[in-house]
């Protein structure tokens, strides 16, 4: 045994010379030291990344059967929505692998949505981790093109769609806009050559951003260090060696405790996975199950529910300014709701970072935001005309609660400043 | 920058067109990239005009032919139809048809050559979806108790009358498309083409 060992270590010291895998293996694993007083909203940074890898795996074994192309095959149904029907069919487990991918585009921002919600409700956007936050921004930007550029590879209704909408949004831009949408299209329609290159971007170009970003993200996070539910910095207290007295390795404590949400994420994953892979026509919608056709619309168009509360924006705008179509603005109103998360550690003047000593002022605030997220989001999915109960109407009250959006983060400089927050403790609790 | 014992500003001066030249070369290999996603020769030489016969389109019908990958609507309008035009243009974004969504010869109060023949581009002027006839007058539409007849787009709400003039108010900017197109002979169209023979 002791030979074994004597191998094992003489390899691991072979590797070490000329890689740093040890020092690694400390700096990110065994002697990252993270607070020792995380609860239930950390679970989703290590979901995420599982979720990714799930899609990652899922994605190539799909491209080994999936062909984009949308010429129609000799029954006249276009190719690619008929070899998205092989797979289900005809791939051996190709349905459990397609079903994996298509539920967990929906995993993932359900998520991404918690870990970006914990962010919010714990300061962990505020200095010293403005970098990680705005890296973790951008992945949600590069996460929402991948999504987009992968939904309409099934080259089902909705695909073509929901694809003729947002390339057409980026027409409604001054001067460029027509010209940039054809571009985009490499077509004067949505057509085969815009497949291809969603095709593209959806199976290389954007993962590969996205993985960057993402190693960019826990780069930072590593060098300042793991917020807390406290909102306050364990590095301030440390003991003789320089390690943080209120912190404990990454590996094993969090790993192991990591594994936990895993299972249990998993066991709700299969659950839909394999008795609700539509998710009610929210995950798969009813109308992407007919082949692409150009002449016609289906009656009710509307977007997968993770992009609803930014639809909900973009049609929030009705009214022309500046002399420039409606349509423009809403696209600026919805890629400014994107954004503006961005700016929060600067939009954030508040003399705490957590929630647990914040004041009533910021609770109401956010959580009345938090309520009008969800109403846009239901509002999306719904035609223009909709009216709750049939008799209050929709529209108005998206557009109210679209101004409330963002006038939430734009007097967050006030209001955050004047709230009543109670003092922050000296070392991290355990409630 | 001050030129001193530490900084050799000739090889800065090197450095630096070097830099910008480099720059320049990294620009102009973007080009090909950038333009290898314009539509290609192919894309734009799918665009050719189609023949439609239209001597089975009975009165109040409709009938959709595609170019350019596009819906034309084709639609004989009843002369009731016809006599609702005129009285609706109070609630209309651009019911003299100014702004250029058509060619000239159909720049008049039914938007066609023909006064019962409609020929417009299915798509709407807002993002794009193809608009649903709603044929149907008054209430039985489902859109007002005093709808003239014209159609609805699913996606947005927008409203065009039956010569696809766009209602006020809506998300849609302008009117629908009218193609450029000509008559061979009664009952043939030619969409895409107008030479003036």
């Amino acid at each position: 045994m002791s030979k074994v060992n004597a191998i094992l270590q003489g390899t691991l010291n072979w590797v070490d010379e000329r890689f740093p895998l040890t020092a690694n293996w400390k700096a990110h694993l065994s002697e990252y030291y993270a607070p020792k007083n995380f609860n239930f909203w950390y679970f989703f940074g290590s979901l995420a990344m599982l979720v990714l890898v799930i899609q990652i795996v899922t994605g190539i074994f799909l491209t080994m059967h999936f062909k984009p192309d949308a010429s129609l095959n000799a029954s006249g149904v276009p190719v690619a929505f008929a070899s998205v029907e092989y797979i289900m069919r005809d791939v051996p487990w190709g349905w459990l692998i397609r079903y994996m991918h298509s539920t967990g585009a929906s995993a993932f921002f359900l998520v991404v949505y918690m870990h970006m919600f914990r962010g919010m409700l714990y300061g962990s956007y505020r200095k010293p981790r403005e970098l990680i936050w705005i890296f973790g921004i951008i992945i949600f930007l590069a996460l929402m093109a991948e999504a987009f550029f992968g939904y309409l590879l099934p080259w089902g209704q909705m695909s073509f769609w929901g694809a003729q909408v947002i390339v057409n949004l980026f027409s409604a831009i001054p001067l460029i806009g027509p010209d940039l949408s054809i571009w985009l299209r490499g077509d004067y329609v949505v057509g085969d050559a815009t497949l291809n290159r969603f095709f593209a971007f959806h199976v290389v170009a954007v993962p590969m951003v996205l993985l960057g970003l993402v190693a960019a993200h826990i780069i930072a996070l590593h060098e300042v260090g793991s917020n807390n539910p406290d909102g306050i910095e364990i590095k301030k207290k440390k003991d003789a060696n320089g390690i943080p007295l209120d912190g404990i390795p990454f590996h094993p404590y969090y790993s192991v405790k990591d594994i936990v949400g895993v299972v249990v994420f998993l066991m709700v994953f299969s659950i839909v996975v394999f008795f609700m892979p539509e998710g009610g026509g929210y995950f798969l919608e009813y109308n992407n199950f007919f082949p692409a056709d150009p002449l016609v619309t289906p009656p009710h168009i509307a977007p997968v529910w993770y992009f609803t509360p930014y639809y909900s924006l973009l049609r929030a705008v009705t009214y022309p300014l500046l002399g420039i179509d409606a349509k423009f603005w809403g696209v600026i109103a919805m890629g400014a709701g994107t954004l503006i998360f961005a700016f929060l550690p600067w939009l954030d003047r508040s003399p705490v970072k957590s929630i647990r000593y914040r004041g009533p002022l910021t609770k109401w605030l956010l959580s009345i935001w938090v309520v009008g997220f969800f109403i846009l989001g239901f509002l999306g999915t719904k035609a223009p005309s909709y009216a709750f109960f049939g008799v209050i109407p929709g529209a108005p009250v998206a557009q109210i609660l679209s101004v409330y959006y963002f006038l939430f983060f734009l007097t967050m400089p006030i209001w955050s400043s004047l709230d009543r927050c109670k003092p922050e403790p000296d070392r991290v609790t355990m409630k | 920058m001050t030129c001193d014992d530490t900084v050799d500003c000739g090889r800065r001066r090197l450095l630096v067109a070097t830099a910008a030249a480099g720059g320049v070369a990294g620009v102009a290999v973007a080009v090909p990239f950038v333009a290898s996603m314009l539509p290609s020769e192919r894309a734009k030489a799918a665009g050719a005009p189609v023949e439609v016969d239209i001597s089975k389109l009975a009165p109040g019908q409709m009938m959709t032919v595609e170019w350019r990958g596009k819906p034309v609507w084709i639609i004989n309008r009843t002369q009731e139809q016809l006599e609702s035009l005129p009285k609706i243009d109070d609630q209309l974004a651009d019911p003299k048809s100014e702004k250029k969504m058509q060619p000239d010869y159909a720049k008049n109060e039914t938007r066609s050559i023909k006064p019962e023949i409609l020929v417009a581009v299915g798509i709407c002027t807002h993002l794009g979806c193809s608009p649903t006839e709603k044929f149907k007058t008054g209430a039985d539409s489902g859109i007002a108790a005093d709808w003239p007849g014209g159609f609805f787009c699913p996606c947005h709400g927008s409203t065009f009358d039956l010569a696809g003039r766009v209602y006020k108010s809506k998300p849609a900017p302008d009117n629908l498309e009218i193609p450029p197109h000509m008559y061979l002979g009664d009952a043939k169209i030619v969409i895409g083409e107008d030479k003036k023979a």
